[in-house]
């Protein structure tokens, strides 16, 4: 009807709310068909901010901002909105597989996924920020559900982990509105935006680092990371695959939204801060996944590591190109990771086991899943022609562009990095398997999304000139 | 000083209170009592500083309710959670993450 | 040292926080002025239920997904572990229990009603009807709820459903939640209702669906 960006929240909260009146167990078909109409509405409306160059935006109740609510879509809101139904839909057909019948963890799956997609998607079209909080934790508490569902005692203290960061987090955030709403009588960003300058009190400057801070921690950056590993690795794999996609890059959009937008006089001072912390989370992420034991613990810390490269554009970022560089970096991530997880849930389902050194003899028995891990392990590296090749290209160059090569260099070793620990695995899964262990068999739909996702995240590397110009149009 | 500065800043100090107790606090309901208290001062920030000049203002009023509701979403599940590693483990606190 | 150290970081951060709070100028916006002059087109007469359910309604929309997702999360934690058999109480307190029930009851639907003109609305009402189905649950009146049939799955959503409906058929106007003028005092009244009921169950299931026998998964 009127806007695809109404429908993209009404859809997801629609069948998530039929999913749950539908009973336990019950709802795949409603959230795939829901997915698949989200995910076309996704391409509807990036074509036509693409087109257009222009914003789109929405005054919910009619009022208009500051009274009322308004939603608003960019080019980098609009990207993360394909992103977000790019994953989900194929992450849906996996876990449809994945959760076998009666499966206490898969029980309410499909309501929990659809308000989780339901925030998203709110969250990235929100305009205000008060608004953005209420999201944030429709997001957070969904996250931390699916996490728990049906686990064991370390899965449930992993959760209230989890629960505890994200809740510290939002409460950092919600302070912070409360001193915005304080200083100027409105939580509108773009009523904000010309009031907030250089010369902003210094309960302006509070408020700026409190909902930052809070976001950083949601984020899970380096020092902030403790509850990802856990969450992460301890999580169903369709669970993982989309908190370490999506979840974590919905905090990371809102820090640069607030960067770029009202809180752009003053938080461009802590750009090199930033940048340190996403050195350290490189590098400390991928040397505990180097040496993890377990599967998903090393992909889950490859997240830590990979999150990151985020944080090293802020120094960059009056280079417009440093911007899409982070766009393609959400993605190739978001992708490639969504891939990684998907592929570790069936080498665990046909293992029996979640250790790298169980994997031995799995390129025998699972050709497809290795060949999917080392696609989405390719994009990691950032090896051409993948989007993290792109990626990674962008960031140098606006580096070098600026004169700041000691990003580049951070750059080009955390490739190296990924590669050690993304040759672990296939190392290991290329011996041959110890006599007398037998694998299951797996579901082929499992395979095949896994390898859908990572192939995408490497084929995105020959399109990526059409997502930098719908980011630049912003 | 007006009665909504009070306000905000007792809010300040609790806010600062529940979040020294959710960092420091073991036990798990007691800290689950920490974030509330860390949530309610920040509503009373949210209130307090938009009424400093003691004229009532209903945005910040229906804000707060709207984040007691999710706060009490919030609560709800971490007690669910507690409740859950309490009957697995017999422990009202997190164990240490063993996995590594 | 730890401990030391948060105490008086937190400290500290409490102290510029509010010395920041005392040099604050007033703000240049004043949302008061904007929330009265509309007042007479939202439908309500007291200005926080105007806010709540007429311009800043969408936020009250996601507010029930959140609530509707906080009693999904418990029910996906705590699966099947049994639910607690009622406990015995003393007959006095049942008979007081029950003697309560009704009052609470019309105090509910009055506060519902008055939420138009006065403090009161679905959020107190619910939460009103909730605390009698806790304090029944306690004097052993009412069983602790285990897996949710069909039936109590409605009650659950059915604030949400006719939230969402009402939102989404208002697209019609224009914008999500355009309530014309003429009907949205009507409109309000009908998602008030759906959503006390709905509340009252959700906010009472958050307590009776934990009412359980400790034990493993």
């Amino acid at each position: 009807m009127t806007d695809p960006l109404i429908w993209l929240i009404v859809l997801p909260l629609a069948w998530a709310t039929l999913a749950f009146a539908l009973g336990p167990g019950r709802g795949a078909w409603v959230a795939m068909a829901g997915l698949l109409a989200q995910l076309w509405l996704a391409f509807a409306l990036a074509q036509k901010i693409g087109a257009g160059g222009a914003a789109l935006s929405h005054a919910v109740g009619g009022w208009g901002a500051p009274l009322g609510i308004d939603l608003a879509v960019d080019g980098l809101s609009a990207a993360m909105l394909l992103l977000t139904q790019c994953v989900a839909l194929p992450l849906a057909v996996y876990a449809r597989s994945y959760f076998k019948t009666g499966d206490p963890a898969g029980v309410w799956f499909w309501p929990l996924l659809g308000f989780l997609i339901a925030g998203l998607n709110a969250l990235f079209v929100s305009a205000d920020l008060f608004n953005i909080y209420v999201t944030l934790e429709l997001v957070g508490l969904a996250a931390v559900a699916l996490v728990a569902a049906g686990g064991g005692a370390q899965q449930v203290a992993a959760a209230l982990r989890y629960l505890f960061a994200t809740l510290l987090g939002s409460g950092a955030y919600l302070l912070g509105v409360a001193l915005l709403y304080g200083a100027y009588g409105t939580v509108s960003i773009a009523t904000l935006t010309p009031l907030v300058t250089g010369e902003a009190p210094r309960l302006v400057w509070i408020a700026g680092i409190l909902m930052v801070s809070g976001l950083m921690l949601k984020t899970a950056l380096f020092p902030f990371h403790f509850w990802l590993p856990p969450a992460h690795g301890g999580a169903p794999a369709p669970v993982s695959a989309l908190l370490s996609a999506l979840v974590v890059k919905a905090s990371f959009y809102l820090i640069l939204r607030l960067w770029l937008g009202p809180l752009q006089p003053l938080l461009p001072v802590f750009a090199w801060g930033m940048a340190l912390l996403g050195a350290a989370a490189i590098f400390w992420g991928s040397w505990q996944a180097i040496r993890a034991v377990k599967l998903k613990r090393l992909i889950a810390y490859s997240t830590v590591a990979q999150l990151g490269y985020l944080f090293l554009i802020f120094p960059l970022l009056a280079n417009p190109a440093a911007l899409k560089a982070g766009v393609i970096q959400i993605f190739a991530h978001g992708l490639a990771k969504a891939g990684m997880f998907a592929a570790a849930g069936v080498m665990i389902k046909a293992t029996g086991q979640d250790t790298v050194a169980g994997l031995a003899g799995a390129v025998e028995r699972l050709p497809v899943t290795l060949f999917a891990f080392g696609l989405a392990g390719m994009t990691l590296m950032g090896l051409p022609p993948s989007s993290g090749f792109l990626a990674k290209w962008q960031i140098i160059e606006a580096a070098l562009a600026q004169g700041y090569w000691i990003i580049a260099v951070v750059a080009l070793a955390g490739g190296l990095l990924a590669a050690v620990y993304v040759f672990r695995v296939l190392r290991q899964a290329f011996l041959l398997a110890p006599e007398g262990r037998a694998m299951a068999t797996v579901p082929r739909a499992l395979e095949w999304s896994a390898f859908a996702l990572a192939a995408a995240s490497v084929l995105l590397g020959l399109r990526g000139v059409e997502l930098m110009r719908l980011v630049g149009g912003a | 000083m007006t009665g909504g500065l009070l306000f905000a800043l007792t809010g300040a100090a609790l806010f600062a209170l529940g979040v020294a107790g959710v960092l420091l606090i073991a036990h798990l309901l007691r800290r689950i009592l920490a974030f509330n208290l860390m949530g309610s001062g920040a509503f009373l920030v949210l209130v307090g500083l938009a009424q400093r000049n003691d004229v009532p203002d209903p945005v910040p009023q229906a804000m707060v309710l709207t984040g007691i509701v999710v706060a009490v979403a919030a609560t709800a599940l971490a007690l669910a959670l507690t409740r859950k590693l309490h009957g697995l483990t017999g422990q009202i606190a997190l164990p240490e993450d063993a996995d590594d | 040292m730890r401990r030391f150290l948060v105490i008086a970081f937190a400290a500290a951060f409490a102290a510029a926080l509010g010395s920041a709070m005392l040099e604050l100028a007033p703000s240049p916006l004043d949302l008061r002025i904007p929330v009265a002059a509309h007042l007479a087109q939202s439908g309500v007469s007291h200005p926080v239920t105007a806010v709540l359910l007429n311009y800043r309604g969408y936020d009250t929309l996601l507010e029930i997904a959140v609530l509707l997702l906080a009693l999904l999360g418990i029910l996906a934690v705590v699966g099947k572990d049994n639910p607690s058999p009622p406990r015995p109480a003393h007959p006095v307190l049942q008979t007081l229990a029950r003697l309560a029930t009704p009052s609470i009851i019309v105090m509910a639907v009055y506060l519902l009603w008055a939420g138009a003109f006065r403090p009161g609305g679905a959020f107190q009402a619910g939460a009103l009807l909730a605390a009698a189905a806790v304090l029944l649950h306690l004097v052993g009146l009412l069983p602790a709820w285990s897996m949710p049939r069909l039936r109590l799955r409605l009650g659950f959503v059915i604030g949400f459903v006719v939230f969402l409906m009402v939102s989404t058929a208002l697209l019609g106007q224009g914008a999500l939640l355009k309530y014309p003028a003429e009907t949205a005092g009507m409109l309000i009244l009908l998602i008030e209702s759906a959503l006390t009921l709905s509340l009252a169950l959700i906010l009472a299931g958050l307590f009776l669906l934990l009412s359980r026998d400790q034990g493993g998964a």
